[in-house]
């Protein structure tokens, strides 16, 4: 046999999707509550008190970064939990066993949790716009940062996974760099309202130049210039990517 | 006949710095059942482990119907089914899901028929549907090996299939793999149990403390192993062995309580009637008397012993 393993990405593929089909409570309606209740805590109560932010009303201003958030988390956690859950129930030795390339095998699992992380981002915009106008200048580019976003923390996570031993370790990284840089990233407000050195600092946080792209893409501003956001967001990816393909290559925590 | 499996010179120390094989070398033919027996933690796991690709080895080569497992993996892994010691199943998909996935992993196009049979051979037909949940512990095993078959491996490892599993898993086992024979699959399986090893193998290999200490025909083994021993308790404690029996290999044992008498069950004569008579003449009574096979301990102190 020679050549790709399409029936082995496809196998994998369709089984983490089936697991979402699932979970389709947790997978779905868990990020439509929540945006749902940010809308009506920052839409509503809070907005309703802020002035537009870059001519956007306060509401539709916040949109794309609930959805990178969202899209952040998502990814991160599928991703992660498709990794790890093979290992700790020990059925990765069937993929470990099969005629699949590491590269096939990353390229069906960061499918399914991409696929569905777009999924979700989609429904938030949905949803969003049953609460708030909201347009869309720059579709391509939209679309790009979506699906470059979902591809690039579905690597993130994956790495998470492997990396992790234990379910503590799983959920540390989500929780205690993802979350903080996801508020801090300017999900909730233009980085030009903060105070200095604030600003500064918040241009170490990658999350900003995803956001910031991001929203570009739907209102045409910005924190900063949309090709330094696609920039980082390529430059995550190429990352994360070198990072995989060292751990593949030295078979780090994946075989004894 | 041509080797399906050839392994040269593969060590393994695990990162743990334990040494689990020293220098193996082993070749498996096309077609045949090959044993591999050997006490807890002699290596059988981690050399399987290391053929089918879960394991890296620490250095040597193996080759799986002449293709290298590292460098064509892709060729050496499509061939080869694994059913492995422990149950390991994603527990929340349906039988004849999990079954089907395996076959996608393993390159294979779906083929319906292929897998109905499969669950009809491995009595799963009933609970395809069910999730793996829900099944028995030996319908677990049951779905592992569905698993390890669904894409038609030309080698098939049985890590201790008989492990904890009831008297028809075994039989339905067993059968199974002599059709699988019949087709012109190689097997190879684990075992701590000689018995086994004698009833389906055709070759047995003996490893010990990672080391490869014997590989024989199935029937020269049990020829080593025809080694039986006479136990005789006597009525009386004596002493010493009479000047009269001085002519037989006997051992006095248990303080003069018992004789001890190694023979060959396979010998056309075993010498048992003369030695009894003999026991008369001398006046030795006994109240008991036991024979029982040389058992695989036996078997392995005497190959150490022979080796040393
Ligand atoms: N992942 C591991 N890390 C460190 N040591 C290991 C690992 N797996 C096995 N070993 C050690 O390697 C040796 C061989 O183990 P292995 O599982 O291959 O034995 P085995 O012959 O299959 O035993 P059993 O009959 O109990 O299944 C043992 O000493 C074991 O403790
Ligand atoms: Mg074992």
């Amino acid at each position: 046999m020679s050549g790709l393993n399409l029936p082995g990405m496809w196998a994998i593929y369709r089984t983490e999707m089936a697991r979402t089909r699932r979970t389709v409570w947790q997978s779905v309606a868990t990020p439509v509550i929540t945006t749902v209740l940010y809308f009506i805590v920052f839409g509503g109560a809070i907005g309703s008190r802020m002035q537009q932010v870059g001519g956007v009303g306060y509401g539709a201003f916040i949109v794309p970064g609930l959805i990178m958030l969202t899209l952040l988390t998502q990814g991160i956690s599928n991703a992660s939990v498709a990794i790890y859950f093979p290992k700790f129930t020990r059925t990765i030795f069937e993929l470990l066993s099969a005629p699949i390339s590491s590269t096939e095998a990353v390229f069906a699992y960061i499918g399914a949790a991409a696929t569905k992380s777009v999924l979700i981002g989609l429904i938030i915009l949905a949803t969003a716009t049953l609460f708030v106008p909201v347009r869309i200048m720059h579709p391509g580019w939209m679309v790009a940062f979506l699906l470059l976003t979902a591809v690039s923390f579905g690597l993130f996570g994956f790495l998470v996974g492997i990396w992790a031993e234990s379910f503590e370790q799983l959920a540390i990284i989500p929780s205690l760099v993802v979350t903080p840089l996801t508020f801090l990233g300017g999900a909730f407000y233009s980085i030009d309202m903060l105070p200095e050195p604030w600003r500064t600092i918040s241009l170490f946080n990658p999350v900003v130049y995803l956001v910031s792209g991001f929203r570009w893409s739907f209102y045409g501003v910005g924190d900063v210039g949309v090709r330094v956001s696609l920039a980082f967001v390529v430059g995550i990816m190429v990352l994360c990517l070198a990072l995989l393909w060292w751990i593949f290559r030295t078979g780090y925590r994946l075989k004894p | 006949m041509s080797p399906v499996i050839s392994v040269s010179a593969v060590t393994k120390t695990y990162r743990s710095g334990q040494i689990a094989l020293h220098e193996i070398d082993l070749t498996v033919e096309k077609g045949e059942i090959f044993a591999l027996l050997g006490p807890n933690g002699a290596g059988k796991t981690t050399l399987i482990s290391i053929i089918c690709g879960l394991v890296s080895m620490s250095s040597g080569r193996v080759l799986v119907d002449g293709h290298d497992i590292v460098q064509e993996y892709r060729a050496a892994r499509a061939m080869i089914g694994l059913v492995p010691q422990e149950i390991a199943l994603d527990i929340f998909a349906t039988v004849e899901d999990t079954v089907r996935f395996s076959r996608g992993l393993f390159g294979r196009h779906a083929a319906p028929g292929h897998i109905d049979r499969l669950l009809r051979d491995l009595s799963l037909w009933e609970k395809r549907r069910a999730r793996v949940i829900e099944l028995s512990g030996g319908m677990k095993r049951r779905v592992m090996i569905a698993k390890a078959l669904s894409h038609e491996p030309d080698i098939l490892f049985l890590d201790e299939p008989t492990a904890g599993v009831d008297v028809n898993l075994r039989r339905d086992m067993w059968g199974i793999v002599r059709r699988l024979r019949d087709r012109g699959v190689t097997i190879i399986l684990t075992t701590h149990y000689i018995e086994e090893a004698e009833e389906m193998a055709d070759r047995v290999g003996v490893i010990d403390r990672g080391r490869l200490i014997l590989v024989e025909e199935t029937a020269a083994l049990m020829r080593k192993l025809g080694k039986r021993r006479l136990s005789i308790m006597v009525q009386k404690r004596i002493e010493a062995i009479p000047p009269a029996l001085a002519g037989w290999p006997l051992r006095l044992e248990a303080e003069g309580e018992r004789l001890v008498y190694d023979f060959d069950a396979n010998a056309p004569d075993t010498g048992i009637p003369r030695l009894l008579r003999d026991l008369g003449a001398a006046g030795i009574d006994y109240k008991d008397l036991e024979t029982s096979r040389t058992s695989l301990e036996d078997i392995f102190v005497g190959l150490v012993e022979g080796r040393a």
